[in-house]
């Protein structure tokens, strides 16, 4: 196998990663509930131990192809041609090991938060951060569906069962909405499956080039799932409702990690599998990014829920996200990979601030929050590091990736890029008018007497803070994973020329 | 004239099955504690099972087949049986219909089953109907004081009477056609004159299915479905919804693809409307429902109206799929029927789907399990559901069914609202009222076996779609 490199690790890494928070969990069930510390505990250990292990990925990661690494395979379903086929390369590697930060950060959010069936509750955390990474490493169609699925499961219970009031809405819409999307996938993956000749081997079918028309069905079939996950404009409507009524760490997860498989998905299957598709659908795929960018944007000024706001600011920064992917040149997609992290550390980081004082007041409200800083100065710093870290402030990781990401958009069309550095301009105002709203106002009357953040807080936001900075001021290390994947990706993205989009010729194929 | 005593190898499942039938029946008499019954009943049925290893081959003059096919087919029926067997111990008890007809009634209800998959002549294929369907007519009004049991029996009755009305129409067209009711003999007359847009060979087919639609339950022959299956003893539901239906989809299968193989086109353009307007219906309908086994009613049409599309693709690939997708609906389906059995008890229904508010709370690992059953019917994966409904889309789009299958996967999200619903109650609520749950070791073993198969195939396919795929490699 030479287009892989198998893992040389004393343990399988990959699948350490995916399945020891699923064992975390079948020992959880096994200790009584009562013992609701002991439960904690193990929780917290599993997931750290998930961490440790995973950081090899990125002291060992050979950063100099864009081959796949640390491959597993294993024979699955013969009668499909299935395996169990595991590898990173420089677009899924990083994702990999926020995941894996992600679910020691959940478990620490959620320690005094989660009151309520407290076993499930930490059953359910492992068991999601273990297929997000499932979907993230899997280099078998099988496989990456039923990880992308088997996500849902969990994710489902968690906003709705220890959400806020509105919650069985906004899981019931979260679930639609993505199965809807899942299943037209689906119905794409089986095509290209049997298009392909029986195979569901991922690094296999980009080696395959298909006719135009039937990449371009594809490409909309992939979309469905990939766009609803981003979310893109218009198929984001699920994101603020559930971003709003999950828990913190429910919060935490969709933005650091799960909002992720969609860019994912259009990095690792849109691009490579359906080039031609891909550069002919730039357009609308720049539409839709900077619809998203400025209306999200001016959608957050008018937010009073501090939890929807932010979850708007996400739409508006996934934006950013795609633009850069379908830019389809270097700057874009490093950035659009950098940011896709960047993105999950800030906004992962401000939905664990707005958790904490939520978990003093139970309030989400903008306005019964305000002047802050008085009773709360250590907390209003951390929030002021993530605040300017979103709006993209030089010396913080979100200058880096927005900056590439504007950067490919300009030299993709420079329309787009005007457009999109309006929506850094909406988002330094939304952000620093909500600053001002929490910090800088009289002291509300609610607010006086709350206690600053206590130690497992400044524990669980600390490792951000570092990220942040660290890869504001010197994001080498980070790209450096990225180059020669992104290269390899845009080598098979430009090889084939231009196509027209003719659509009297495809409805006439359609036809027959 | 020498009378020659024909070949019992391939029979000699439905010999053994009979027999124990028989002796149960006989056994009722003497033996007081029926659960003894219920476990002979049992064993009987794993003797049976045993049997079918060494038997294949055709007897009684080409009538009767053993052939792959007949033997998933019947492996299915056993499971049906000995897990409705295992789930009735304890409901029918509280029911106070302790009966011990009842087991040997299932035993004979399936002996016909296996019939009908065995079945390679029309009139071989209608006397197993009609046994299935005779026995099945009694276990669905055995609540003989529940007025809403004898409802569902009368109903059952009149509707399976039509049903075999219009079966035994088609045969008679179809034999003043050809003169005969060998299926085999029949596509070869059809092939050999030329009968193919003969307008009574359509009609013979049309009536065909119809009576297999009413077996399946299949929309627009759906309407007993809903009042039966939510009169009849919760156990018989479930034992219903997967036996008759399997067995259904057997004689259908095996009926269209040999006797009507040539004018395949003309029955996949009937079924198509049937399977999409039985997800259709099925799905949209179940929205609506307030009473659980109603819901579990509309769903088992819904899943009539996706394992028809394996059919419809008229290969060997699709009725594999067909085929794999009645074994796991067989576990999901009699699993989330054993957890409806369960909030039975004493003086409190535990159908309608308020009910399980809070389940989660003061049932969890019964909660868990249903949970499982509930996206397994969605078709999440890593259930068993989604391999089924994965086999069967894969073997449709291969045949160039694409649309179709679009059209079903966005039923199955349709689906995914009420099936999760039942999950949103257990988890998402608190509990209104205090509801206890009934518990014994042969309920225990069902739900343990049906959970551990649910998972197991989900996870590590390849065992039941390898042997699908070799059971209908000689078909």
């Amino acid at each position: 196998m030479e287009q892989v490199i198998m893992n040389k690790l004393a343990y399988p890494i990959l699948s350490t990663i995916i399945f020891l928070p699923v064992v975390g969990a079948l020992f959880l069930l096994l200790i009584n509930r009562s013992r609701e510390l002991i439960i904690k505990w193990v929780a917290l250990i599993f997931s750290t131990a998930t961490f440790v292990l995973s950081l090899p990925l990125f002291a060992s990661f050979d950063k100099t192809t864009y081959k796949m690494q640390f491959v597993e395979r294993h024979e699955w379903i013969p009668a499909w041609n299935i395996n169990y086929y595991l590898g990173v390369d420089g677009i899924s590697v990083l994702l990999v090991l926020l995941t894996t930060l992600s679910s020691i950060l959940c478990i620490l959010i959620s320690w005094d938060a989660i009151k309520i069936k407290i076993k499930e509750f930490y059953i359910a955390i492992l068991l999601t951060c273990g297929a997000i990474a499932g979907v993230f490493c899997s280099l078998d169609f099988f496989l990456f569906y039923i990880f992308w699925e088997a996500m849902l499961i969990p994710m489902y219970l968690i906003i709705g069962v220890w959400g806020g009031p509105n919650r069985i809405y906004a899981t019931i819409k979260f679930i639609l909405y993505t199965l809807i999307g899942s299943v037209l996938m689906l119905v794409g993956i089986i095509y290209l499956y049997l298009y392909a000749g029986n195979t569901f081997d991922i690094p296999e079918l980009m080696t395959k080039s298909y006719p135009y028309t039937v990449q371009l069905w594809l490409f909309w079939a992939f979309f469905a799932a990939f766009a609803v996950k981003v979310p893109m404009f218009p198929v984001h409507t699920w994101l603020p409702d559930a971003h709003t009524e999950a828990p913190t760490a429910g919060s935490v997860i969709l933005a650091a990690i799960l909002i992720k498989m969609g860019a994912y998905g259009f990095l690792r299957f849109s691009l490579p599998l359906f080039p031609e598709a891909t550069k002919a659908m730039v357009p609308v795929m720049f539409t839709l990014s900077v619809i998203a960018i400025i209306y999200a944007g001016l959608v957050c000024l008018a937010q009073k829920d501090l939890k929807r706001l932010i979850a708007y600011s996400s739409v508006s920064h996934m934006g950013f996200i795609t633009m850069g992917i379908f830019a389809l040149n270097s700057q874009g997609i490093e950035g659009g990979i950098l940011q896709m992290i960047n993105h999950g550390v800030v906004t992962g980081a401000l939905f664990m601030c707005v958790g904490i004082i939520y978990d003093r007041t139970h309030s989400r409200q903008i306005a019964d929050h305000q002047g802050l800083s008085t009773p709360m100065p250590v907390y209003a710093t951390f929030f002021m590091v993530f605040t300017l870290a979103a709006i993209g402030l030089p010396g913080t990781n979100g200058f880096i990736g927005e900056f590439l990401t504007i950067l490919g958009g300009f030299t993709a069309n420079k329309l787009v890029g005007v457009f999109a550095a309006t929506g850094v301009i909406i988002c330094a105002g939304y952000m620093l008018w909500l600053y001002q709203r929490l910090f800088f106002m009289k002291v509300h009357e609610k607010v006086v007497d709350l206690p600053d953040m206590d130690a497992r807080e400044i524990i669980a936001l600390a490792p951000l803070v570092i990220l942040v900075f660290w890869i504001g001021v010197y994001p080498v290390p980070f790209l450096d994973f990225m180059h020669p994947t992104v290269q390899h990706l845009l080598e098979r993205v430009n090889a084939g020329g231009m196509q027209e989009i003719n659509i009297a010729k495809i409805i006439l194929e359609v036809i027959r | 004239m020498n009378f020659q005593l024909p070949d019992i190898g391939p029979v000699i499942p439905e010999i053994v099955m009979t027999g124990i039938a028989l002796i149960l029946l006989t056994a009722e008499l003497f033996i007081k504690n029926k659960k003894v019954l219920a476990f002979l009943s049992v064993v009987g049925v794993c003797g049976v099972a045993s049997t079918l290893i060494v038997t294949s081959g055709i007897t009684f003059g080409g009538m009767f087949i053993s052939d792959g096919y007949s033997t998933f087919f019947k492996l299915i029926f056993f499971i049906n049986a000995i897990l409705s067997i295992l789930i009735s111990v304890k409901y029918i008890a509280i029911e106070k219909v302790n009966f011990g007809e009842y087991y040997s009634l299932i035993l004979f209800s399936t002996l016909g089953m296996m019939i009908m998959a065995s079945a390679s002549d029309l009139i071989v294929l209608y006397l197993g109907l009609e046994l299935m369907a005779l026995s099945t007519y009694i276990l669905a009004g055995f609540i003989r004081y529940d007025i809403r049991s004898n409802e569902a029996a009368l109903k059952y009755f009149l509707l399976g009477a039509f049903s075999s009305a219009f079966l035994l129409y088609g045969i008679s067209i179809i034999y003043g056609l050809t003169g005969t009711t060998d299926l085999k003999a029949i596509a070869l007359y059809i092939t050999k004159h030329g009968l193919t847009g003969n307008p009574s060979l359509l009609l013979s087919m049309l009536l065909f299915a119809v009576a297999f639609g009413f077996k399946i339950a299949a929309v627009p022959f759906h309407m007993w479905a809903p009042d039966v299956y939510e009169g009849a003893p919760t156990s018989i539901t479930a034992f219903m919804s997967v036996g008759p239906k399997a067995a259904g989809f057997a004689a259908l299968g095996r009926v269209f693809m040999i006797a009507f193989g040539d004018i395949q086109i003309e029955w996949t353009t009937v079924l198509i409307p049937l399977s999409i307007l039985s997800m259709a219906v099925g799905n949209i309908v179940a929205i609506a429902q307030t009473n659980i086994k109603r819901m579990l009613a509309y769903s088992s049409i819904a899943h009539a109206g996706y394992a028809l599309l394996g059919v419809i693709v008229a290969n060997n690939e699709g009725l594999a799929g067909m085929m794999t997708y009645l074994m796991i609906y067989a576990f999901m389906n009699i699993g989330a029927f054993a957890v409806v059995i369960m909030l039975r008890t004493e003086g409190f229904r535990g159908e309608d789907i308020k009910d399980y508010e809070g389940l989660a709370k003061t049932h969890p690992l019964l909660a868990a399990i249903m949970l499982i059953f509930m996206f397994s019917l969605t078709g999440i994966p890593p259930t068993a559901g989604f391999i089924g409904k994965l086999y069967v889309f894969m073997s449709a789009i291969d045949a160039g069914y694409t649309w179709l299958v679009v059209v079903a996967v966005i039923f199955s999200v349709i689906s995914a609202y009420f099936y999760l619903r039942i999950v949103m109650y257990m988890y998402m609520k608190d509990p209104k009222v205090e509801v206890s749950v009934s518990t014994s070791p042969s309920m225990n073993l069902a739900l343990i076996l049906t959970t551990v198969a649910v998972l197991a195939i989900g996870v590590f396919p390849s065992l039941l779609v390898d042997f699908a795929k070799a059971a209908i490699s000689g078909f």
